[in-house]
């Protein structure tokens, strides 16, 4: 139990607070899911539908790629590619410089902590506010999103108030959530008012009619994207779907899943800045399309699936490892079973590649994600590219890194003896005569269990016992 | 920088095979939520939207042609509101400037925002819009906001009283798409679908109305 992850999530296995906090969220959220999809068969139909729709988009991603660009240029929005997080911020630096701006107000983005965009921008001097009320939470406590919906659900309303009191001590201390909603209401409406550059994440980009969706409740993606004079969108490059009549079951199935919402308060369509004669929204819209790593993801056709993701976190609401570790456990942007998936694909299998084993393959990410995504495959694949020889074979960042001589050399033997019947024969029933005098610490495992116990027999010798005999 | 990142990227991703695309995908009914078509008649969209928009804390009024200026006259003064953002362009706004005396102050949105922004952001009770329609199966308004009801008299008030006419209301979204021909017409600067006033559950999981945009939703159904 050495690695940085394996100590980070025992320190986070001993804050009951914590994992109290996640349990109580995570089954409301399934419940709240379930109720939402009374007609399984429905359900199934959507998934499959879904499915397809994110399938079609990535079978012909460049293509949509330069229609989306084309048409979003037509109706006047300016779009920036990024290979990597800091090209991507240097696009948002450059914006920032030629209109004089100092800060940033943000709607909910994913891919900008992705960037590290506000660890980038500040250290410019440049002041970045997150918007939306979980994020601004946890901005508040210099913390990141444990959770990729509500970032900050690894708290309770006592720590909130707490917080707000310690920042804001002008402020009468309250754990009541309407007032501490109130109290963030008044603090934001001011920057908004006086903010003129906003930022925001993309659900769905439409390359049919060049249109960047935004799913919301609070009204903080609407704000960031109407109020100040610059609008920046950022997004990664798979985002993209085909037709305007693809969102509606995307969307459908997004809310759903995410949060057992039918559908959110706000669901935003916004195709270009403001035109001549409209009196508000921004003078200029800046799309920023982030790779990093994508591509590559893109170029293996079984890894691909990862790209077909919604980001609805319904798999995160349903694993059984997340809910007992938290969010803030891996380490990385993205948690969860689709962050084990890609932040290894990502970062590499030599930095994050230990996320794709923290998993018992338990399938229930599979069985709900929106557009099924085989997540366990997926980890399996990732375990093999970690520890395989023919790394020329796969282009997965990091592939045999994480092979180590005596893990090779003990399967191999293992191999080898249970394709030689003699040996393998002789071995067991070896072991089982000498079952005393095995060890009883067997490192990791038998730290929270007891060792496994050898029968008092061979399956071999009690199948014959039993007069089966097909030799 | 911008345009090597893009070749980059886009050479790297034709350089792999093109990805057979699902057989699934072409279906007809593609628009349609896991091929689930309801038949609704208009008593029971107006029914399915009016308990949709209640359950998310909005408020719904059921109006006629003659009726909804009393209707949004009564929401005003039960509200108490000081004053009210209107167009005085649209076809319903000059129906209420026409009536000013029934109603608080009036306010119109007739500049650029910067102009006035203080006054939008601090002084403005409520703002009334027309709708581009609804969908039932979510209670959603279709918002689509235009040079004379621009994008932030939806937002930035505490209250927003919309009217949404009956024959605009579609039983799904993707029917609202197809019917109206959001494709053939083009896209407007900003579509919006609203379903309740805004909120947030970020602290506990605890509901909580009125984060960023308006703290009330009204919704007059004519």
């Amino acid at each position: 139990m050495t690695s940085t992850f394996r100590t980070t999530v025992r320190a986070n296995l001993a804050k009951p607070e914590v994992r109290a906090n996640f349990y109580r969220a995570m089954d409301g959220l399934m419940t709240r899911r379930l109720d939402q999809f009374p007609d399984k068969a429905e359900l199934e139909r959507l998934r499959t539908q879904s499915m397809a729709i994110r399938a079609n988009a990535l079978s012909k991603l460049p293509e949509l790629l330069e229609t989306l660009e084309a048409n979003l240029t037509r109706n006047g929005i300016q779009v920036h590619w990024a290979e990597t997080p800091e090209q991507g911020n240097q696009i948002v630096q450059a914006i920032l410089e030629r209109h004089n701006a100092k800060s940033i107000i943000k709607g909910k983005s994913m891919v900008s902590e992705e960037m590290g965009m506000n660890h980038f921008l500040e250290a410019l001097g440049i002041e970045c506010l997150e918007s939306d009320l979980g994020e601004f939470i946890i901005q508040l406590d210099g913390e990141t999103p444990s959770h990729i919906i509500m970032p900050a659900i690894h708290k309770n309303r006592v720590q909130i108030a707490k917080l707000f009191h310690e920042k804001f001590p002008d402020i009468p201390y309250t754990e009541d959530v309407d007032e501490l909603t109130q109290m963030a209401r008044r603090i934001l409406r001011d920057k908004f008012y006086a903010t003129t550059v906003g930022l925001s994440g993309v659900n769905f980009m439409v390359a049919e009619t060049g249109t960047l969706c935004l799913v919301e409740n609070e009204g903080n993606g609407r704000m960031s994207t109407t109020a100040p004079s610059v609008h920046i969108a950022v997004t990664g490059i798979e985002k993209v779907v085909e037709s305007l009549s693809d969102v509606p079951p995307l969307l459908s199935i997004l809310t759903r899943s995410a949060t057992g919402q039918p559908i959110t308060t706000y669901f935003n369509m916004i195709s270009s800045p403001r035109k001549p004669g409209e009196k508000d929204g921004p003078e200029e819209v800046h799309l920023v399309l982030l790779d990093n790593g994508r591509s590559n993801i893109y170029s293996d056709p079984e890894l691909l699936a990862t790209l077909r993701c919604i980001r609805c976190g319904a798999c995160i609401n349903h694993c059984p490892v997340y809910v007992r570790i938290g969010g803030h456990s891996y380490g990385t942007v993205y948690p969860g079973p689709i962050g084990s998936i890609l932040e290894p694909q990502k970062a590499g299998l030599d930095v994050h590649g230990e996320l794709a084993q923290a998993s018992t393959l338990c399938g229930a990410c599979s069985e709900v994600c929106p557009v099924r995504i085989p997540i366990p495959s997926i980890l399996n694949r990732l375990r093999y590219d970690g520890v395989r020889r023919d790394t020329a074979n796969t282009n997965t960042v990091g592939s045999g890194k994480r092979r180590t001589l005596s893990e090779a050399a003990t399967w191999k033997t293992w191999a080898w003896a249970a394709t030689h019947p003699t040996i393998y024969h002789a071995g067991s029933t070896l072991a089982t005569h000498f079952k005393g005098m095995l060890p009883t610490n067997l490192g990791a495992w038998t730290t929270v269990r007891s060792a496994p116990k050898l029968a008092e027999s061979t399956l071999h010798q009690q199948v014959k016992n039993l007069g089966v005999d097909h030799e | 920088m911008s345009n090597t990142a893009r070749a980059n990227i886009l050479a790297r991703l034709k350089e792999t095979p093109p990805q057979p695309s699902h057989t699934s995908y072409s279906s007809p009914d593609k628009g349609r939520l896991g091929g689930v078509s309801y038949a609704w008649d208009t008593a029971e969209r107006v029914r399915r939207f009016t308990e949709r928009m209640v359950a998310v804390r909005a408020e719904v009024h059921h109006a006629t042609p003659e009726t909804w200026l009393d209707v949004v006259s009564q929401v005003c003064a039960a509200k108490g509101l000081s004053n009210l953002l209107v167009s005085p362009e649209t076809v319903l706004g000059k129906q209420i400037h026409a009536q000013a005396e029934r109603f608080p102050t009036l306010k119109t949105y007739d500049q650029p925002i910067e102009s006035w922004k203080q006054e939008m952001f601090y002084g403005i009770d409520a703002a009334f819009t027309g709708t581009h329609g609804g969908i039932a199966e979510t209670g959603t308004l279709i918002v689509m906001p235009s040079v004379d009801e621009p994008r932030l008299m939806s937002l930035v008030p505490p209250v927003h009283i919309a009217l949404l006419e009956v024959d605009k209301l579609y039983t799904t979204f993707a029917e609202a798409v197809q019917e109206q021909g959001w494709v053939q017409t083009g896209m407007p600067t900003n579509a919006l679908l609203i379903s309740g006033p805004s909120k947030s559950a970020d602290i506990e999981q605890t509901l909580a109305y009125g984060v960023h945009g308006p703290k009330e939703l009204v919704v007059v159904v004519v």
